[in-house]
C-alpha cells in the first residue's frame, strides 16, 4: 500500500516535470523573450545585457531548473501583451473559473444522477425514452453551439438572463465572488448549464447503465423477495452500488470541465483563466500560455492521482494486487 | 473476407440508422466536393457581392434589389447557401486531413511500440499516457498557439489551415496507437510472423505487410469516430477565432460570424451553418457508433 502510494506520487511528479519541460521549451524557444520584453527600439547591447541578466546565456539544464523553481514559487514571468505579472493575472481570474466549474459540476452531478436513476427505473416509459434520445443529440452538440443556442433562446428571444459577462461581483479579500448577489447568479446560470450539459449527459448515461446492471443482481431480487419497498431498494441498495464508477468518472471529468471552460468562457465573455488563455493563444502571448499549461497540468495530475488513490482505498482487490508488486 | 462481402452489407441494410447517417454523410461530402458547381455564387468573389443584398431573409426578395436567396444573405450580401457549401468544404477537408495525419502517426507509432518493445515501447506509450491526461481540444489549442509563435506573422493567414490540421491531427493519435500496439503484441508471437522474420524480411516489411492488415478493421472504426471529434474540434477552434482564417471560413467561422447578428434579429446567419454542423457531426457520430458495434463489439 505504502509502496504503491509512493510509486504513484513519483509517477505524478515525473509527469509534472515533463509538462514543465514542454512549458519551458515554449517559453524559451518560441518567440524571443528578450524581443518581447524590450520592444522594437532596443539596441543590441541592451538585448545582450537583458539576456545576461535573465540568465538566458546559462546552460539549458540550469535554465530549466530555474524555470521549475520559479514555477513552484508561483513566478511565471510577465505577459508579453499587457506587461502584467502572469501570476497576478491568474490569481485575479481564477475565482471566476473555479466558481463556474463548481456550479456546473454540481449541476451535472445532481441532475445526472437524478435523471440516470429515473431513466433506469422507468426504462420503458415515454419520458425516459425521450430523455435518452435527446441525450444522444446532446452528446453530438459541440459545447460552443449549446452556449450560442442558450444565449439565443434565454437572452435574445426571452430576455430572461444576461448574455455575457460576470456581474454582481463582491470582493471578499482577494477572492471575487458572484455567488452572493442575484445578478451574479443570473449571469452564472447560462454558462454553468453550457459547461455542465455534456458532463450531465455522460453521468446520466453511466448511472443508467450501472443501475440496470445492478438491478439484475441476485441481491436485489432477494431484497424484493424480502418485501423491502421498491423505493428503498432503488435508492439504498441499488444506487449506492453504482456510485463508485460514477465518482471515478465524475472526478476525471473535473479536468475536462476546466479545459472546456475555455470554450464556455469565450462564448459568454466570462472573465476567467480560460478566456485569458484563448486571448494568449490569439496574441501568441507565450508566458501566459505556458503558465496556463502548468496550472492545468497540476490540476489534471492531482485529479488523476486522487482518483487512483481513491480506487486503492475503495477496492480491496487492487490493494492485494499492488502488494504483490504489479499494479 | 466474408464479413466485408455479405455480413457487413446485410447488417448495413438492416439498420435504418446506418443507412440514413451514411446517406447524409455522403450527401454532405458530395455537396462539399462539388461546391463550386452547386453554389449559385462564389462567396469569395468580391466582384460578385452586392452590399445592397445584405441581410436578406431566406426565401424573401431583397427590399432594394429584389433578388431572392434560398437561405438568405449575411451582412455583406453574401449568399449563405454558397457560404455554407464552401464552409463545409473547409470543415470536411480539415477533418479528413487531420484524421489521416492522426491515423498515420498513431498506426506507425503503435506498430513500432508493439513490434520493437523495450524502451521504444515504454517511451511511446508513456508519451501517450501523458497526452491522454489532457483533453485533446486543449492540446490542439496549445499546438496551434505554439505554431503561430514559430512562424512569421505575415505567413500566418496562408498557413492557418495547415496549422489547424497539424494541431488536431497531433492531438488525436493516441487511440490509434494504443489499439494497434495491442493487436501487434498478440500478432507478433504468431507463427506466420515468426516465419516472415526467419525468411529475413526487414522489420518494416513485417510490420506493414504482415501485421498491419490485422488492424484495418479497428483502425477504420476509430478513424470514423475520430472524424466526428476532429470536425467538432475544428469548428470549436474556428469559432473561438484560433482556427480557419476569415478568408477561408469553415462552418465554425460562419457560426462565429452569425453569433454577432443574433441581437439584431438576423437569426438565419447563425441557424443554417449551425444546423449543417449539427447534421454533419451527428451523422458521422451515429455512423461511427454503428460501425463500432457491428465490426468490433469489443471496442465498446
Amino acid at each position: 500500500m505504502i509502496y504503491t502510494l509512493f510509486q504513484r506520487v513519483i509517477q505524478a511528479c515525473f509527469v509534472l516535470l515533463l509538462v514543465a519541460l514542454v512549458a519551458f521549451s515554449m517559453f524559451r524557444f518560441v518567440g524571443d523573450p528578450v524581443q518581447g520584453m524590450l520592444g522594437q527600439e532596443a539596441t543590441s547591447a541592451d538585448r545582450e545585457a537583458l539576456r545576461e541578466r535573465l540568465g538566458l546565456t546559462d546552460p539549458i539544464v540550469l535554465q530549466y531548473a530555474r524555470f521549475v523553481l520559479n514555477a513552484v514559487q508561483g513566478e511565471f514571468g510577465v505577459s508579453y501583451r499587457t506587461g502584467e505579472s502572469v501570476a497576478d493575472m491568474i490569481s485575479q481570474r481564477l475565482p471566476a473559473t473555479l466558481e463556474l466549474a463548481l456550479i456546473s459540476g454540481t449541476f451535472a452531478l445532481l441532475l445526472g444522477i437524478g435523471l440516470g436513476v429515473f431513466t433506469a427505473i422507468r426504462r420503458e416509459g415515454f419520458v425516459a425514452q425521450s430523455i435518452m434520445a435527446t441525450s444522444l443529440v446532446g452528446v453530438s452538440l459541440p459545447t460552443f453551439l449549446i452556449g450560442v443556442l442558450l444565449i439565443w433562446v434565454f437572452a435574445v428571444e426571452l430576455s430572461w438572463l444576461p448574455s455575457f459577462g460576470r456581474s454582481g461581483v463582491v470582493d471578499l479579500g482577494g477572492w471575487s465572488t458572484s455567488l452572493l448577489t442575484v445578478d451574479g447568479w443570473r449571469s452564472l446560470i447560462l454558462p454553468a448549464i453550457t459547461l455542465g450539459l455534456y458532463q450531465m449527459t455522460l453521468i446520466m448515461r453511466l448511472v443508467r447503465a450501472e443501475m440496470l446492471e445492478v438491478l439484475r443482481q441476485d441481491y436485489i431480487k432477494f431484497a424484493r423477495a424480502r418485501g423491502i419497498s421498491t423505493r428503498r431498494i432503488h435508492f439504498k441498495h441499488a444506487l449506492k452500488n453504482t456510485l463508485i464508477p460514477v465518482i471515478t468518472v465524475a472526478g476525471l471529468q473535473i479536468g475536462s470541465i476546466i479545459a472546456f471552460s475555455i470554450i464556455t468562457e469565450t462564448v459568454f465573455q466570462w472573465p476567467g483563466v480560460g478566456l485569458m488563455f484563448i486571448n494568449a493563444v490569439y496574441f501568441v502571448d507565450i508566458p501566459v500560455m505556458s503558465a496556463y499549461l502548468l496550472l492545468v497540468g497540476v490540476v489534471f495530475v492531482s485529479i488523476n492521482l486522487a482518483v487512483d488513490l481513491l480506487y486503492l482505498v475503495i477496492d480491496p482487490r487492487l490493494k492485494a494486487n499492488a502488494s504483490e508488486g504489479h499494479s | 473476407m466474408s464479413r466485408w462481402d455479405s455480413d457487413f452489407v446485410y447488417a448495413f441494410k438492416r439498420s435504418p440508422v446506418a443507412c440514413v447517417s451514411a446517406g447524409v454523410v455522403c450527401l454532405l461530402v458530395l455537396a462539399a466536393v462539388f461546391a463550386p458547381w452547386i453554389a449559385p455564387l462564389n462567396p469569395f468573389d468580391m466582384a460578385a457581392l452586392n452590399l445592397m443584398n445584405g441581410f436578406t431573409p431566406p426565401l424573401a426578395p431583397n427590399a432594394f434589389t429584389g433578388e431572392t436567396f434560398l437561405l438568405g444573405t449575411d451582412d455583406q450580401g453574401r449568399d449563405l447557401f454558397s457560404a455554407i457549401l464552401y464552409g463545409l468544404r473547409v470543415s470536411l477537408f480539415v477533418g479528413f486531413a487531420a484524421v489521416a495525419l492522426a491515423m498515420f502517426l498513431g498506426v506507425f507509432l503503435g506498430l513500432l511500440a508493439g513490434y520493437r518493445g523495450g524502451w521504444v515501447d515504454t517511451l511511446i506509450m508513456r508519451m501517450a499516457d501523458v497526452q491522454v491526461t489532457f483533453p485533446s481540444i486543449l492540446i490542439a489549442m496549445l499546438i496551434y498557439g505554439v505554431a503561430q509563435g514559430l512562424i512569421a506573422p505575415d505567413n500566418r493567414g496562408d498557413l492557418a489551415i495547415g496549422i489547424l490540421i497539424l494541431s488536431i491531427g497531433l492531438s488525436e493519435w493516441v487511440q490509434f496507437a494504443r489499439t494497434v500496439r495491442g493487436t501487434t503484441l498478440v500478432e507478433k508471437e504468431k507463427e506466420y510472423v515468426q516465419a516472415a522474420r526467419l525468411m529475413g524480411l526487414n522489420p518494416l516489411a513485417v510490420m506493414v505487410r504482415h501485421i498491419l492488415p490485422n488492424v484495418t478493421t479497428p483502425v477504420l472504426v476509430i478513424a470514423t469516430i475520430t472524424l466526428a471529434l476532429a470536425i467538432i474540434a475544428e469548428a470549436t477552434l474556428s469559432f473561438l477565432g484560433v482556427g480557419a482564417p476569415p478568408t477561408e471560413p469553415s462552418l465554425g467561422t460562419l457560426i462565429r460570424i452569425g453569433q454577432d447578428f443574433l441581437f439584431s434579429g438576423e437569426w438565419w446567419i447563425l441557424l443554417f451553418p449551425a444546423l449543417t454542423l449539427l447534421l454533419l457531426a451527428l451523422s458521422v457520430n451515429l455512423l461511427g457508433d454503428w460501425l463500432r458495434d457491428t465490426l468490433n463489439p469489443r471496442l465498446k
